[in-house]
């Protein structure tokens, strides 16, 4: 049976840890794919010593788990994790990961690059970094939109 | 009927953390963010037509043709920008 496992949380994660529970010993799976994200110390042109990350509790982690279900949907995944932070940041930090396990490599990159800008377009998270000029909400990009779009799915973020 | 409207990240700061609203029977999405528009102020500025404005009904993303009902929660927010 598929297990998949989506949790919002302020504390950091372990990479090695989630994804050796994520393999459980399941000898079917023969690839494992992990993206993490982490805070740049620059963006849009300026430097960032810190970032604010806000979320719409209860709907995260709902989108999250239906986008994990339409990754099952597209992409013969055995097991899914996705931990996204919440919380002050700093650069350094580590701020996502998403890791899928499959029995073969193209699916296992597939649903995770998926994954990846399904989340970046549609999950209710936003950042608030700390330039030099004081605080500022980060805006979306209309790259991520297009990245979406490549998968089929036309829905606006950036606008 | 009422449905319960949540704002967040720079909505959030203009307008607060949400609000109750009252709003006709057979009302859309978009009939509520015009509703909210016509207060003007920091209404005005946050929902105008031309600034991109998300927002989700009953916690999952939708667009303003969605059919509104009694007790729903309504979020507006700006685009989002996690990951």
């Amino acid at each position: 049976m598929p297990r998949s496992t989506v949790t919002i949380q302020r504390a950091d994660f372990d990479l090695g840890a989630e994804v050796a529970t994520l393999r459980d010993g399941d000898a079917a799976v023969g690839a494992v794919a992990a993206f993490v994200g982490t805070v740049r110390d620059r963006n849009d042109g300026s430097a960032v010593s810190a970032m604010e990350l806000e979320h719409y509790p209860g709907m995260t982690e709902r989108a999250i788990e239906a986008m994990v279900d339409e990754a099952r949907r597209r992409f013969q995944i055995l097991g899914a994790r996705v931990i996204h932070r919440i919380g002050p940041l700093l650069p350094g930090d580590q701020i996502v990961l998403v890791a899928v396990t499959c029995s073969h490599r193209h699916q296992a990159f597939q649903a995770c690059e998926f994954l990846m800008d399904y989340l970046k377009t549609q999950a209710p998270f936003w950042k608030k970094e700390t330039t030099p000029d004081g605080a500022r909400w980060v805006d979306a990009r209309q790259a991520d939109d297009a990245a979406l779009a490549r998968w089929g799915l036309p829905m606006d973020n950036a606008g | 009927m009422r449905v319960q409207v949540r704002y967040f990240a720079s909505l959030r700061e203009a307008l607060g953390g949400g609000e109750t609203v009252k709003v006709a029977a057979g009302s859309t999405l978009g009939a509520l963010r015009d509703q909210l528009l016509a207060r003007g102020g920091e209404y005005a500025r946050c929902l105008a037509r031309q600034r991109a404005v998300r927002c989700a009904l009953d916690q999952v993303m939708a667009d303003e043709s969605a059919a509104l009902r009694e007790g729903a929660e309504v979020a507006f927010f700006p685009p989002v920008t996690g990951g």
